[in-house]
């Protein structure tokens, strides 16, 4: 390493670094549904990087720009209501701006909800960081008949005031001049931070005398007061810490004489809001009902809110099979064997396993990595869409009554539900849940969604055995499915979630027209990261198993994978498994379809009708049923296991499922096996 | 089914016969009604979020949504928000 430190290349680069100024830290700051993501995608467009907060789930995004020659790096912090501890999100948001002090924060406001919208800025300029406000939405107000004087708010405030429409382009470049000019110094902020309300206010000064100087450093002292007496989990675990024991006695029993302050902090920080906006905002047209409202009588009906999403899943699938299955095809049948053919001709003169290797193994990894985005995208593309236009959120309302009796939340249900089409965007899916519990739940739950590969496995095999019956067996299959997800979501909130039930809030936002950049780019950084992520596992682990098949003698039935079979019959002797379907099974791990191709090769034949005649001949119907209940419940596809990995966070939650899964699959076939024998099937 | 309809007429002889000023809990509130925030109940987890969505004592609610079972829809300072009916029963409101 040290002989590098002399060559001219790492001279100048050093004298680069050198010479190069810290960028500019800008924090992006707002609620839920203010239009964020399209600010954020607007400034810094492909220069994001998407990653995760540290030691979080949460999804950290940032990226840079430049502006009049400076270079700022712009923080996207998680949506939230407020920044009290009530999830991750408010932790990583706080923190954030208290520990890493930002040049400045751009609160990014929705004008048709100012109010509300407003109450994040409460909190954050107690924090005492410059804050610029971002007026969005402005359109979208006046609209609602609501009409706001930016200067007379900006007066008020004592921060800047920011008027924009962030889905026009309107007003984003008076934002950066804005947040130029706070970060030179030209502006200085100088809010007056909201007070709790009047008959608490004795209370606050007798808890800030308390913990006076015992305050650890980045912390400001009155708000550390202010989020004790509203009963934030965080900081009180944190000040119990720092305080001596009698000193925490003297807080805590203050706290207990007032455990209603919570409410009294939220009325000041609305009192104040009511009095920034009072000379601000006129509203001539009250009560009128917006389109939002006229929408939502039929979307949020009880009936006709069902049949509406039933339509809009619908045309999902119908999206899906039209245009993502014949493309998947073509990727398959051009790209993958393309190249694989390729490979053969390049390699001509090297030695064989060589040849298979990168032929079978390494292209055929690839290939199934490449497959699968066509599906992707389209999924990803309906989420976006329907997230960004705003109905996500009343098929959530539609269906949380049902998606409760599982411990799972109303959001779960639509990445739940496009797990037919393929478990993958399942799991990805689920980050549109905010709480933690009920989006991990719905990860462990979403490998047991029977999807298009598995259907095409039963579909394949069910006729081989059963013939006719064959339709009824593979709706029984589908409903076996979904009743063990649903026992299963029962049992698993009861005994590792203690049986709580989240509470249902949610906010439905206004509807409004999809915005292309914000969607494009979603589903880029969706794919991109799959790619990535999980494409890395699924290739080192195609090409392992590709390589147990062959390994030592090139021949399947030799090899080690087949040993590894043989090892493992006796636990598929219990419904009369022999070897060759563990290894079926086995293969299934890469993807479901390669049950089908094994089974091929291992009985002797690769057309379908000679092999559903072989199979029907060595096995009984008991034991085809149970195969077949098996594969449904069996371990997902590595595809699936790499994004639970992914986003579960940790390999403890990954390594969970699969036991559980492979549990669960083993109890039911054998369970169904001696039920279809004891019925002299 | 004679439950429902039990329920229903309750509901609305609550809506007919309480006097104009009285407490209720938001749930009892039918489409399109009004209400002042005066009291919320129930734990600090769930407090701290509904105050922070702007239900404070003093805040107006109008009930969009409510048929009588299932969650239901308010708007308070100008937001629509589905709360689920044990969620709601902790806010009351003087109509």
């Amino acid at each position: 390493m040290s002989g590098h430190h002399d060559s001219p290349a790492s001279v100048q680069t050093a004298l680069q670094q050198s010479v190069e100024v810290r960028p500019v830290l800008v924090a992006l700051a707002g609620q839920p549904n203010v239009g964020k993501s399209t600010v954020f995608n607007l400034l810094t467009g492909l220069s994001q990087h998407v990653g995760n907060w540290p030691g979080k789930t949460v999804e950290r995004k940032e990226g840079t720009f430049d502006h009049n020659d400076v270079t700022y790096l712009l923080v996207d912090l998680p949506g939230t209501y407020s920044l009290t501890a009530n999830s991750s999100e408010e932790v990583i948001a706080r923190e954030f701006i208290i520990r890493e002090r930002p040049d400045v924060v751009v609160a990014l406001v929705d004008a048709a909800i100012l109010e509300r919208s407003l109450y994040l800025v409460a909190e954050l300029v107690a924090l005492h960081v410059p804050v610029v406000v971002g007026l969005n939405m402005i359109d979208v107000a006046e609209q609602e008949g609501v009409h706001i004087e930016p200067e007379v708010l900006e007066a008020a405030l004592g921060i800047p005031v920011v008027p924009m429409i962030a889905t026009k382009n309107v007003g984003v470049r008076e934002l950066l001049e804005t947040v130029d000019r706070v970060a030179k110094g030209e502006i200085v902020c100088n809010p007056k931070p909201p007070q709790i309300r009047q008959d608490h206010q004795e209370v606050l000064e007798q808890i800030e005398e308390l913990i006076a100087g015992c305050v650890p450093a980045p912390y400001p002292q009155p708000w550390i007061a202010l989020k004790l007496l509203e009963g934030d989990q965080e900081v009180t675990a944190m000040m119990q810490e720092c305080l001596t024991e009698a000193q925490w006695e003297a807080v805590h029993d203050v706290l207990r004489a007032h455990d209603d302050a919570l409410v009294a902090v939220a009325s000041g920080r609305y009192e104040w809001i009511g009095r920034m906006i009072r000379a601000a905002v006129t509203r001539p047209k009250a009560g009128q009902i917006g389109l939002t409202e006229r929408l939502d009588r039929w979307a949020t009906h009880p009936f006709w809110g069902l049949l509406i999403l039933a339509g809009i899943l619908g045309l999902a699938f119908w999206l899906t099979y039209t245009v993502g299955t014949p493309l998947q095809d073509l990727l398959d049948t051009y790209v993958v064997d393309g190249l694989a053919e390729l490979a053969h001709a390049w390699l001509a003169g090297a030695p064989v396993w060589l040849v298979n290797l990168v032929a079978d193994g390494i292209i055929g990894g690839v290939g199934s990595v490449l497959t699968f985005l066509p599906i992707l995208l389209i999924f990803f593309a309906v989420m976006a869409v329907l997230e960004d236009v705003g109905y996500m959120a009343r098929a959530a309302y539609v269906m949380d009554g049902f998606m409760h009796l599982m411990g799972l939340h109303g959001k779960s249900f639509l990445p739940l539900f496009l797990g037919f089409g393929c478990n993958v965007p399942a799991v990805l899916g689920t980050r549109v849940i905010e709480s933690r519990r009920a989006r991990l739940l719905t990860i462990l739950l979403a490998p047991l969604i029977p999807c298009t590969a598995r259907m095409a496995v039963i579909a394949i095999l069910a006729p081989a055995f059963f013939g006719r019956a064959a339709m009824f067996v593979s709706w029984g299959l589908v409903l076996l499915a979904l009743l063990v997800l649903a026992l299963s979501g029962i049992v698993i909130n009861r005994l590792l979630f203690e049986g709580r039930r989240a509470a249902f809030i949610m906010e439905l936002p206004l509807y409004h027209l999809p915005n292309g950049r914000t969607i494009g780019l979603l589903v880029w950084q969706r794919s991109i990261s799959f790619v990535k992520k999980a494409g890395t596992l699924i290739l080192v682990v195609s090409v392992v198993i590709w390589a147990l098949s062959v390994l030592p003698g090139g021949d399947i039935e030799t090899s080690y994978l087949a040993r590894i079979g043989r090892l493992l019959e006796p636990a598929g002797r219990l419904m009369g498994f022999d070897w060759r379907l563990m290894v079926a099974l086995l293969t299934s791990f890469i993807a479901k379809e390669n049950s089908i191709a094994t089974l091929g090769v291992l009985f002797g034949t690769g057309e379908e009708m000679g092999l559903a005649g072989t199979l029907a001949a060595a096995f009984s119907a008991p034991t085809g049923l149970a195969f077949l209940v098996v594969q449904m419940l069996f371990v997902p596809c590595i595809a699936t296991v790499a994004v639970v990995r992914q986003e579960s966070g940790t390999w403890r939650w990954t390594l969970f499922d699969l036991g559980f899964l492979l549990v669960v699959s083993w109890a039911a076939g054998i369970g169904i096996y001696w039920l279809a024998t004891l019925a002299g099937l | 089914m004679k439950n429902r309809k039990m329920r229903r007429a309750a509901r609305s002889r609550s809506r007919e016969t309480t006097p104009k000023n009285s407490v209720v809990s938001l749930t009892a509130l039918g489409v399109g009604e009004r209400g002042v925030v005066v009291e919320l109940t129930g734990g600090r987890g769930l407090l701290s979020r509904i105050t922070s969505l702007g239900f404070t004592p003093g805040a107006e609610v109008t009930v969009v949504q409510n048929f009588g079972r299932g969650p239901i829809i308010a708007r308070v300072r100008d937001a629509r928000i589905a709360l689920g009916r044990g969620e709601a029963n902790k806010i009351q409101v003087r109509r």
